[in-house]
């Protein structure tokens, strides 16, 4: 069953698919963290998160620290050799597991080349959302290597899926409007390069009721874009500033599942106590899964909201501003970033304009204070004279954390105390 | 740019001239794409009067060692929070270190540089020994001693003002 399919029938069950963001150099951690997730109490997906030397193309680093004995923030699929890989994931990788690759490359053929060689054919990642927050490659020649990466996905696997990144971005900051609008253009960048079975992703902000607007206008903009492959919404809990409590954090991650379950969003990726300090252990990982699986669904998911809703409106005027640049989406994007038709608030990649700013209202909604040259009118009316300071930009950075481990330290129970390091990784 | 309280009550602080006393340079591990970082500390370093070059994500070695040239700056300052900041800063002060303009500039590093939470005390040695001026642990009041570190480097100032 591939990977579309069995998001499709646990949809279909009313079932929330619910996947970590789990990865680990030494491949037999690695096993024990896919058979983990696989016999968690929730119906999950496994994943393999790469590490930053792959990500970054330096295998020679990664390959000297398996060596040596080093811990890696993530599994080295390129420097491991392809039988290693296929011996970690044999006999847990199955039609009832799935299994996919996480990496963030804008250079990602060696990482494709790897996954083919192990069997695996389902991933993530995009064109602008691996690319601008991810290092210094040129936004134009991450468009051409994930063109060829597209083709080699489709000659290698049988039912290949796609994930889009970029309805995360920086992780924090940018206004869902833009999360929504780039996270459906790579949708479209991918079913341009021929992939039939694609997620859109959405990352959780700064205010639920936001939130929801934006996960139905993902859906509403993507069913007009996407009406010919098989795709679903993925969102992922929240990307930025994590907060620093146990019960802070378990809140932020009940919010998440919230906004998944009453939206209809067929797939969530956890995060866990530890997101705020250092990479999770197996454990932790576990038990992020089994809070969010048990959220209760509440009721009903709502019907998705007019179109008329800001989100919607201002996700539609910038995607419909990037494809009048050009018929190819990938040439499109590129022209649109050029001219600051796309622009990412505080993203320091020289092919970002750097324009448009972003500020926090003051019941949590997260708005335009400068629109640079985004096809939208006016700003939010919160433009200002003179910089920023660092005080500030820390306080737009630590609002959700602030919030959440405030709520919990008001609950004055043991949940409120800085959450501290178990121990092992297993 | 924020609603949150904090912001609009802070006092305005007062802030020396931009780059009076000279130019820092904020840089990164060249595995490391995490910037918010680095515009933090480049926000926070010209607060203290400071011209700041920040080198943005993934600065290869080679890269930062031609910055340093072009630039001669009064610090350098590495930050790097993805967990492989330990591995990699021994290797880079190893670099920089060896080129004869940068043997006595001040070099620090910071952020999260393990992948479990915490320096241990062996690696923020292991750093020192490996030719950093200061290593900012996360915990521990690390940006008040970051802030006490950058009050006691010799200044640019009289130098660039003549
Ligand atoms: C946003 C984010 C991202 C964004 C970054 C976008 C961008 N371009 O910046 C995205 C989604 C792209 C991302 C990607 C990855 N991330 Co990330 N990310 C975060 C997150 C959620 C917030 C970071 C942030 O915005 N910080 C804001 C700044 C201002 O604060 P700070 O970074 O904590 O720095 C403070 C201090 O550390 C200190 N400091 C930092 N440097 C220095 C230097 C000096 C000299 C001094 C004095 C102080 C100092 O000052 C700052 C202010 O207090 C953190 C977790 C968290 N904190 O909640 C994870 C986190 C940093 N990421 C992590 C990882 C591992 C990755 C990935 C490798 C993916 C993965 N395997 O999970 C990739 C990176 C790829 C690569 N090549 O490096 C880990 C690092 C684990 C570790 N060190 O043990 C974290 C902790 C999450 C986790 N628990 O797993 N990430």
């Amino acid at each position: 069953m591939s990977f579309g399919e069995f998001v499709r029938r646990n949809r279909e069950r009313g079932v929330l698919v619910v996947q970590p963001r789990m990865g680990f150099s030494d491949p037999r951690v690695m096993r024990a963290g896919l058979v983990a997730t696989r016999d968690a109490r929730a119906t999950t997906v496994g994943t393999l998160t790469l590490d930053s030397y792959t990500r970054v193309g330096d295998h020679g680093s990664a390959a000297r620290a398996l060596r040596d004995g080093v811990a890696l923030n993530g599994y080295p699929i390129v420097a491991h050799p392809p039988d290693t890989t296929r011996r970690m994931l044999g006999g847990v990788r199955s039609d009832a597991f799935p299994v996919q690759v996480r990496h963030g490359s804008p250079r990602p053929l060696d990482i494709f080349a790897a996954m083919a060689a192990a069997g695996l054919g389902d991933t993530e990642g995009g064109p602008v959302s691996y690319c601008l927050p991810y290092g210094r490659a040129p936004l134009d020649e991450s468009v051409a290597n994930w063109r060829a990466s597209c083709r080699l996905l489709l000659e290698s696997a049988v039912e290949p899926h796609l994930e889009t990144f970029g309805g995360c971005m920086m992780g924090q900051l940018c206004p869902p409007s833009q999360l929504v609008a780039i996270s459906a253009l790579e949708g479209l960048f991918f079913r341009q390069q021929g992939v039939r079975s694609i997620s859109v992703s959405y990352a959780q902000q700064t205010n639920p009721a936001q939130d929801r607007e934006a996960v139905h206008a993902l859906r509403g903009l993507c069913a007009r874009l996407l009406p010919d492959v098989d795709w679903h919404v993925v969102v992922y809990t929240y990307m930025g500033m994590y907060p620093r409590t146990a019960g802070g954090a378990l809140g932020l991650l009940t919010g998440a599942a919230t906004l998944a379950l009453s939206t209809g969003a067929e797939r969530l990726i956890v995060k866990t106590v530890a997101e705020s300090q250092r990479i999770p252990t197996i454990a932790e990982n576990v038990a992020a899964l089994e809070h969010a699986a048990g959220v209760p669904a509440g009721a009903a998911p709502e019907p998705a909201a007019a179109a008329g809703g800001e989100v919607y409106q201002e996700a539609y005027a910038m995607v419909e501003a990037v494809l009048n640049c050009d018929a190819d989406v990938g040439n499109a994007l590129v022209q649109a970033f050029k001219r600051g038709l796309l622009d990412i608030p505080y993203c320091v990649h020289p092919d970002n304009a750097g324009r448009a700013r972003s500020y926090i209202t003051a019941d949590g909604r997260l708005r335009w204070a400068d629109t640079g040259s985004l096809p939208l009118a006016g700003g939010g009316g919160a433009a200002r004279r003179g910089g920023l300071t660092s005080a500030e930009f820390m306080s737009a950075l630590t609002y959700v954390q602030n919030r959440y481990d405030t709520e919990a330290m008001a609950a004055r129970s043991s949940a409120a105390l800085p959450y501290v390091f178990p121990g092992r990784i297993i | 740019m924020s609603g949150h309280p904090g912001a609009e009550t802070a006092a305005p602080p007062r802030m020396p001239p931009a780059g009076r006393r000279g130019t820092v340079i904020v840089t990164t591990v060249s595995s490391d794409a995490h910037t918010w970082n680095l515009v933090y500390l480049q926000l926070l370093i010209q607060e203290l009067g400071y011209h700041v070059v920040n080198l943005g994500p993934c600065v290869p070695d080679d890269l930062l060692v031609a910055e340093c040239g072009r630039h001669a700056p009064q610090m350098v300052v590495v930050s790097s929070v993805n967990g492989h900041g330990y591995q990699e800063g021994l290797r880079l002060v190893g670099r920089l270190r060896s080129e004869p303009g940068l043997a006595a500039v001040p070099v620090v590093i910071g952020g999260k540089l393990g992948i479990q939470g915490g320096e241990s005390e062996r690696h923020v040695a292991d750093l020192l020994d490996a030719g950093f001026d200061a290593v900012f642990e996360e915990r521990a009041g690390g940006m008040v001693s970051f802030l006490n570190f950058v009050a006691s480097i010799p200044r640019g100032a009289a130098r660039e003002l003549r």
